[in-house]
């Protein structure tokens, strides 16, 4: 390029393959073509349902129990299953889930949450069944192919339980199991008496998997069990609940008095002293179920946040046509609204946090896929060393050492480290499991956290730049709808406090801190090779936060009292926050670099790159500034909130420390401004289609 | 049965087509970065294509595109989970402003090209018409440089007899159809709409498919089709003239009253 060619800026709105080699799936086509199946169902029924009024009664109706046939006839139903069971994806199939959740989401959350909610079913089943049932289930979920007048059995997962005046509660469980009766040489028969509450599906489930707790001795303990519309009993499929939100899933408080034989108890039991013992307790099978899920619901908030863009840029660019002032061909006529600069900078911070988050949602989806197989490994080796409970644990904590000492090998110059010893900590699956493991259990609840907490408060930016539009059921994209889905996205599946309190022990890991220490320093050699990504801003931003979560763990406040405390959530609960807007800075800056690197060397995007890649630089430092911002809000607050005024003394040298710190991100805010402005001007120039794709 | 359909891609319709003049020609603003589809009238062929050899056991399908091959690849993640074929990619521009017998010379050279294809026993399918490139020509070049002569166009159906012949609907004036009758193949068919529905999607079959498709992808020939000696003067949209009326609360019989009154013009 020559020094008089314009630099390059965005054209066109992100292709379909540019996006799938910035998330890093390009090589996938099972998944490109898993997303072209979604898409034309999402775009089409659903889209025309939710235009049609569909969302505007919580009654699960005609209609909407349509879409149930057209998600198996598309393969968004399969795509859980393995080939062996009429599925089509091999492997682990979280980024899969994840992409046909984003996809639904982009017009509808609640189509997604009614797709994902029949993989919740069925997934205590998948995760931890025995192999018969397994091989009994898993068939029946399977669509029936053309010309197959079987009707699919639809599952739901039955959980929560109402308890007055709070809601849902998941740890004790008031669904009870009890022996019915037990001929000797027969298999036990168990009476269930659950009522769940907030079930999705219920309308038309006709299997559920339900927690349960014993209430008779010749029972251990708690499980999950398979009951199904046709067992003895009563099978209430309840009332529907009254949502203002996700209309497009059915969800009621279903009542069941069953009985079932006790070969339904999911993983299966064992007898011992003439008491039936679960294989696995119901928290061990909804630890390896809700371990992932929360994932997709993450991204289901970044969808709608992406999916605002387009209909925002029409809005404001359309917004004086056909008045009086303002002819074809003027400012006003062609860019409208966006003449105005505080608009389209709006506009770039919607964008970039809808960047950031599916980032980071991405990226959880594909660490899930890593640590799927190295979990089942742990968990044979474990099984046939005959470790559980705290000989597990023990085991663990040596198995971590290996992992830091690993970590810290991978750093280390290939000349002077140990090669030989770094060759057999990568081959050995379990410290790689223990690197992944540490990842997940900070990553999981960060992108489910800040993408659906911090998502909603900025759906709301978008709402508001549609004005009065904005909050009309003819408002283009359905953005009232995902304002409000939004809010749901936060709070099911594990409350925002929920996510919080599972991070504020995670984050402390010292084999996540090991990690997190690792990227600090990779940031700043991005820094040195690509700037302008602000990670350099990310980088100081995690240095502060580490250097505050340190001196938090020692530190006392005014009173003596200890701060870091997994009671004192007014610490421990900011600094949790503060993390995820820095991993989800951290992903973005890698995604867009990794962009860079990958695109190049694939033509079809050659067009689009530099432009786009531009574009996403700018809307990476954007959020970088921003990241570092809170984060240095935060940890001032935690640092200085709980000690007294100093008075006319100086700081001590730790407040010196945490100074000197903190005013490098000031540093790295160089430029930050000059890229927000840039990407604003972007917005102004980039082609959008003609129309939406979806109708409104 | 061979059935072989040509067919390749065209901008998604919603996109803003805008065009400009590009080093090589007249061509849309940044066209490679517009999402494409299967052009529909191919697509059309292509559905009967695999209705007929689904009827016809031992058929096979085969899928002749020419365009820019990243392209087509984004294009095959959903064809390729409508029905089963084998897919003959080319590598070159399927923009509309590209000589119908430059694209022509190419797509016979490939289908001449298809190992062991006995041309009497196949028929050559694709759109009458394109969304693209609507020089109607394309399908009757294609069939007289493979030296097939028997052409039907704006096809609706088709029917194989118990004596093997094909009995043809073509669409002719007046919103009527021309029955023929084709001893036996080869023959050529620009399909016009045709009577089946957009076959529902088939994961299985796309993973299936794309097992072929990559590679057939990676090994297209490049085909540097160009506007030949066409020359254009000016190359606009159609004006758009909107005469919309949102109206609310119009009685029924207003409505039909006010539609006779315009279709009698």
């Amino acid at each position: 390029m020559s020094s008089t060619d314009p630099a390059p800026t965005l054209q066109a709105l992100p292709s379909d393959q540019l996006r799938a080699l910035q998330w890093r799936f390009a090589d996938r086509f099972d998944l490109t073509m898993l997303i072209q199946s979604v898409r034309p169902v999402a775009r089409g029924p659903v889209a025309r349902l939710v235009a049609a009024g569909g969302r505007n009664t919580h009654d699960w109706t005609h209609e909407k129990n349509a879409l149930l046939a057209i998600y198996d006839e598309s393969g968004i139903t399969a795509a859980f299953l393995e080939p062996e069971f009429g599925g089509f994806i091999e492997g682990p199939k979280n980024l899969a889930l994840a992409l046909v959740a984003f996809e639904l989401s982009w017009v509808d959350a609640g189509a997604a949450t009614c797709s994902l909610a029949s993989n919740l079913g069925v997934a205590p089943i998948h995760e931890r069944g025995t192999p018969e049932q397994v091989a009994h289930y898993m068939p029946l979920v399977c669509p029936p192919h053309p010309g197959d007048a079987r009707k699919p059995t639809r599952v739901a997962f039955a959980l929560t339980e109402p308890i007055p005046f709070v809601g849902v509660e998941t740890g004790l469980l008031g669904g009870k199991m009890r022996v019915a009766s037990w001929e000797e040489d027969q298999e036990p028969m168990l009476h269930i008496d659950k009522r769940g509450r907030f079930i999705t599906n219920m309308d038309f489930a006709n299997v559920v998997t339900a927690a349960v707790d014993s209430a008779d001795p010749r029972i251990k303990g708690s499980c999950i069990v398979i009951l199904e519309k046709t067992d003895p009993g009563l099978w209430d499929s309840g009332v529907p609940t009254r949502k203002m939100v996700h209309q497009l899933s059915s969800t009621c408080d279903p009542v069941f008095n069953q009985t079932v034989p006790a070969s339904r108890i999911v993983g299966g039991y064992t007898i011992k002293d003439g008491v039936i013992i679960p294989n696995y307790t119901h928290s061990e099978v909804i630890e390896a179920v809700f371990r992932r899920t929360r994932v997709t619901v993450g991204l289901m908030t970044s969808s709608k946040l992406l999916s605002a863009v387009e209909p925002i840029i029409r809005y404001q660019r359309s917004r004086f046509r056909g008045g009086e002032t303002g002819a074809p061909g003027s400012p006003r006529f062609d860019l409208g609204l966006q003449t105005k600069q505080d608009v389209v900078h709006r506009l770039v911070d919607i964008w970039a946090t809808g960047e950031a988050g599916a980032a980071l949602g991405f990226e959880t989806a594909r660490l899930f896929d890593q640590l799927d197989p190295l979990d089942r490994q742990k968990d044979k080796i474990f099984a046939e060393k005959g470790l559980t409970g705290r000989s597990a644990m023990k085991a663990m904590t040596k198995i971590q050492q290996d992992a830091i000492e690993c970590v810290d090998l991978r750093t280390q110059s290939t000349d002077t480290r140990d090669n030989d010893r770094l060759e057999s900590l990568e081959a050995d699956p379990l410290v790689q499991y223990a690197i992944l493991d540490a990842q997940a259990n900070v990553f999981c609840p960060a992108c489910k956290l800040w993408n659906t907490g911090h998502g909603a408060t900025i759906m709301r930016e978008a709402i508001s730049l549609m004005g009065g539009y904005g909050i009309t059921e003819d408002c283009p994209g359905f953005l009232p709808h995902k304002w409000m889905d939004a809010q749901l996205e936060a709070t099911y599946e594990g409350p925002e406090a929920v996510q919080r309190r599972q991070l504020s022990v995670t984050m402390t890991n010292s084999l996540f801190v090991k990690q997190f220490e690792v990227w600090i320093n990779e940031l700043k050699a991005i820094n040195c090779e690509t700037p302008g990504t602000g990670a350099c801003a990310v980088a100081s931003a995690m240095e502060l936060w580490l250097w505050t979560v340190r001196h938090l763990q020692d530190a006392t406040d005014a009173n003596g009292a200890k701060l870091f405390n997994s009671n004192r959530h007014g610490i421990t609960f900011p600094l949790a926050d503060a993390l995820c807007w820095l991993l989800a800075s951290r992903q973005q800056i890698l995604d867009v670099i990794n962009l860079g690197v990958t695109g190049a060397q694939d033509p079809s995007v050659a067009e689009e790159l530099p432009g786009t890649l531009a574009f996403f630089t700018d809307l990476c430092h954007v959020q970088a500034a921003r990241a570092a911002g809170e984060t240095a809000r935060i940890c001032g607050e935690v640092v200085f909130g709980y000690i007294n005024p100093p008075g006319c003394s100086c700081c001590s040298s730790d407040q010196q420390t945490f100074l000197r710190t903190r005013s490098k991100i000031d540093g790295c805010l160089y430029g930050f401004g000059i890229a927000k402005d840039r990407a604003a001007n972007a917005l102004t120039t980039v082609m959008i289609p003609e129309a939406l794709d979806y109708p409104m | 049965m061979n059935i072989i359909v040509c067919g390749s891609l065209v901008p998604d319709p919603l996109q803003t087509l805008e065009p400009i003049t590009g080093p090589t020609g007249p061509a849309l603003k940044n066209e490679m970065m517009l999402p494409s589809w299967l052009d529909p009238w191919a697509g059309h062929a292509l559905y009967e294509a695999s209705n007929l050899a689904a009827k016809n056991p031992g058929s096979k399908v085969y899928l002749v595109s020419l365009g820019p091959k990243a392209k087509l690849q984004q294009v095959m993640m959903t064809v390729a989970q409508k029905v089963p074929f084998e897919l003959i990619a080319l590598d070159g521009s399927a923009g509309g402003f590209t000589d119908a017998a430059e694209t022509a010379a190419a797509i016979a050279e490939a289908i001449s090209a298809i190992p062991g294809l006995d041309l009497n026993n196949t028929l050559i399918f694709g759109g009458w018409e394109s969304a693209s490139r609507g020089a109607g020509a394309t399908m009757q070049i294609v069939g007289e440089r493979l030296g097939i002569t028997d052409q039907f166009e704006g096809v609706d159906s088709l029917e194989i007899q118990a004596d093997g012949s094909l009995k043809i609907m073509e669409r002719v004036e007046g919103g009527k159809h021309q029955i023929s009758v084709c001893t036996a193949p080869p023959a050529v068919l620009g399909w016009a709409t045709g009577n089946l529905p957009e076959p529902r999607n088939n994961p299985q079959v796309g993973m299936a498919n794309m097992r072929g498709i990559m590679p057939s992808l990676q090994k297209a020939k490049p085909s540097p089709v160009t506007t030949g000696d066409i020359a254009f003067a000016s190359v606009s949209l159609p004006s758009q003239t909107r005469t919309t009326q949102v109206v609310k609360d119009v009685p029924p019989d207003q409505i039909a009253a006010e539609l006779v009154a315009w279709i009698r013009g």
